[in-house]
């Protein structure tokens, strides 16, 4: 299972005859996905390897029953993109583009939430479920299938503690990239919510950095709301107050939004931040072993849920095979 | 980008808002000529971009023309906080009777505007709104709709008393929301507007930042940059579309990604370092942004060691790798280069780093470790 992006993804790329829209349209397509329409008005009727290309987000649509939609489009267009998206019906838009003004993201916000869509970004490397469908940049070659849902609030730095994460053997249900500007559509506590309730996820990586105050109602919202564990890493620590490092999002202002305020926030209800990516995997492993035996002292949760759901279901030879992949790497862990 | 008070109070003019009459200055004469013009007691404003400008004594009243002229040589060329005044803004002085403020910026998290107003405005409203926050007083304007009349009343009530003085700062409040919507900024301030013996309401200070992302639709903002206010390796660094930021220490950092840059800077504090700076190439592969980059770190006297690290996604290791070699033909770095290229195309990207025999790493503790090493700190 994943969040956000599967099997029945069905992807509409806005800007596909663009640099940058041809190239990664192409890129999803060998991943996997299922590219149905791009979208770049006076381009209809046209193709880019091999996918039709509409005037208008409603038709591409119409045509080939896209639910999702990925925003490639320059700056000065990507709001109006944004609308054309939700306005036509899509339920699920990620928005890579960066430079999009503040002022216009406030009000694409509300909205894209009114047409009871979701909205991904600005400015996000995108989401990729392993094995299923990657929508937006980030690289398929350092993902790998498995347990752990990875949400970051940047970019390259997302791959590295991804990369961390498959190097350990420790696989993905979805990596999300939610941007790194002050207004975005989907934040932490969203992502949070779906990794706790979607059953394959059995860890979440949390990835933040300076500016804003996210990190810190995250770790509110885990401590009343995930039972999975969590481990964080905030980037920032050395940044200066007053300077925008990179990412619009990303400035300490008025003595608020540091990074040290976020570590001690998450390490206050349990969380553990890791002082390098690469110690990422170590110390999930360990938070996993800790929950693991919170939740059931002597006995390991993991096997009896497992048992449930193979009694209760019948369950493909491929779920049979990794309930038992589980049960026997536990016994090695031992 | 931030402006100078100068240059918003044009932006205030523009609008509508009461500023004291002024003019703007860069040198003794012209301090006299416009306080001649002005022919009253002025204030001499240095105009610099940072906060305490007051307390750090850039800020003085002159009595006449010849005062001013006086306090344009103490100010002109005075060091604030490690910037050089360069121009000052010499302005009409106002009796004041009371201080109050006026403050408009975005609410990350109801992602939505917000003014805040305080009856105890002046020089320590930091303090105000950290000791007694309720007497800052907030209203998150929902940014379809906009700024309504009333709210600005309400707010405005929550300062004066005096219906004249009331209806003065709504029509500022409203006018205010306007400069904030209509030109992207990410924050505007009046610090303090101030009541007069008169009953007038004027706006003593004026600040705007503007947000960089709306700066392509806002061409006569952009022209108002100031680029002799700013750090000249900034200045290199946005000219060459590159992200970079001047810190004190000696290990220069050439990152790809925001989040990435400012995670290997720490790492180089926590193993023993002190980041140079903050730079990143951005995700594109153009080799010529590697050469830029290196010229920039290099004209830091301090940088004793350059870390070069890439996680390559949409930018390919075989373009950052390139540009690495033509930076060499081009100039030899005069300090050690250490490299880890990851991602896309790394296989090609260390033939071609072979040819200038660099010192390589593969994760990215270890070539944080290594640069360290390599500059003789930190040990």
């Amino acid at each position: 299972m994943s969040i956000f992006v599967d099997k029945k993804t069905k992807l509409v790329v806005q800007g596909i005859t663009g640099r940058d829209g041809s190239f990664h349209a192409e890129q999803m397509k060998k991943y996997g996905t299922k590219v149905v329409a791009g979208v770049t008005p006076g381009k209809g009727g046209s193709s880019v390897a091999g996918i039709p290309v509409f005037n208008t987000v409603a038709e591409a649509v119409e045509q080939t029953g896209a639910n999702t939609s990925v925003v490639y489009v320059p700056q000065a267009f990507a709001a109006d993109a944004v609308y054309e998206a939700a306005d036509a019906g899509i339920k699920m838009i990620v928005c890579v583009t960066e430079g999009v003004p503040a002022n216009e993201m406030m009000k694409v916000v509300p909205y894209v939430k009114a047409r009871g869509a979701r909205l991904v970004g600005p400015n996000c490397p995108g989401v990729i479920s392993p094995d299923q469908c990657k929508v937006g940049i980030l690289p398929g070659t350092i993902v790998k299938k498995g347990y752990v849902g990875v949400v970051s609030r940047s970019g390259t730095l997302t791959y590295e503690a991804i990369w961390a994460l498959t190097l350990e053997n420790m696989g993905q249900t979805t990596c999300i990239g939610i941007g790194g500007d002050q207004v975005i559509g989907t934040n932490f506590i969203d992502c949070l919510e779906a990794f706790q309730a979607d059953k394959a996820t059995r860890a979440i990586v949390m990835i933040g950095e300076i500016g804003g105050s996210d990190e810190e109602l995250a770790a509110e919202y885990i401590k009343k709301h995930v039972t999975k564990p969590v481990v964080a890493f905030i980037a920032g620590q050395t940044a200066p107050p007053g300077k925008r490092m990179g990412h619009a999002g990303a400035i300490i202002s008025g003595g608020s939004g540091t990074a040290a305020e976020k570590i001690a926030a998450l390490n206050k209800v349990g969380i553990p931040v890791a002082g390098s990516p690469t110690e990422i995997p170590g110390l999930l492993k360990e938070a996993m072993k800790k929950s693991r035996a919170k939740a059931k002292p002597g006995r390991p949760v993991t096997r009896k849920k497992a048992t449930v759901k193979m009694a209760g279901k019948k369950l493909t030879t491929r779920k049979r095979s990794t309930a038992r992949r589980t049960v026997t790497a536990r016994k090695k862990r031992k | 980008m931030k402006i100078h008070e100068y240059q918003a109070k044009q932006i205030f003019t523009a609008a509508g808002i009461p500023v004291p009459d002024g003019e703007v200055a860069a040198s003794i004469s012209d301090v006299f000529q416009i306080a001649e013009r002005l022919n009253q007691p002025v204030m001499v404003k240095a105009q610099v971009h940072v906060g305490g400008r007051g307390k750090a004594g850039g800020i003085k009243y002159a009595e006449n023309a010849e005062a001013a002229r006086v306090l344009a040589q103490q100010i002109l060329g005075m060091n604030i906080k490690g910037l050089t005044v360069g121009k000052v803004l010499v302005t009409a002085a106002v009796e004041i009777l009371s201080e109050a403020y006026v403050g408009i910026i975005l609410d990350r998290t109801s992602h939505k505007p917000v003014i805040m107003v305080s009856a105890a405005g002046g020089i320590d409203i930091e303090e105000v709104a950290a000791k007694t926050p309720e007497k800052i007083h907030k209203l998150y304007v929902d940014p379809v709709v906009g700024l309504k009349a009333f709210q600005a009343r309400n707010l405005a009530y929550k300062l004066y008393r005096d219906i004249g003085q009331v209806r003065q700062t709504a029509d500022i409040i409203m006018k205010l929301y306007d400069v904030y919507w209509k030109n992207d900024a990410s924050l505007v301030e009046i610090n303090p507007l101030v009541s007069t013996p008169g009953g007038k309401v004027v706006a003593l200070d004026a600040k705007i930042n503007i947000d960089d992302n709306g700066l392509y639709r806002q061409r006569d903002i952009a022209a108002m940059r100031d680029v002799e206010a700013e750090e000249p390796g900034e200045v290199k660094a946005r000219e060459a579309d590159l992200s970079y930021v001047k810190l004190d220490g000696n290990i220069g950092c050439i990152v790809n990604g925001a989040g990435l840059a400012m995670a290997t800077m720490d790492l180089v504090k926590r193993y023993g370092g002190e980041p140079a700076n903050f730079l990143d190439i951005g995700g594109s592969s153009n080799p010529q942004k590697v050469v830029n980059a290196m010229q920039i770190i290099l004209s830091d006297q301090n940088v004793r060691a350059i870390l070069i690290n890439i996680f390559g996604g949409i930018t390919r290791c075989d373009d950052v790798a390139n540009g690495i070699v033509k930076a060499f033909d081009q100039f030899k770095p005069s300090v050690p280069v250490v490299v880890r290229l990851t991602g896309t195309n790394e296989r090609e990207a260390q033939k071609i780093l072979a040819k200038v025999k660099l010192p390589t790493a593969e994760t990215l503790d270890k070539v944080v470790m290594k640069a360290i090493e390599l500059a003789g700190v930190g040990m």
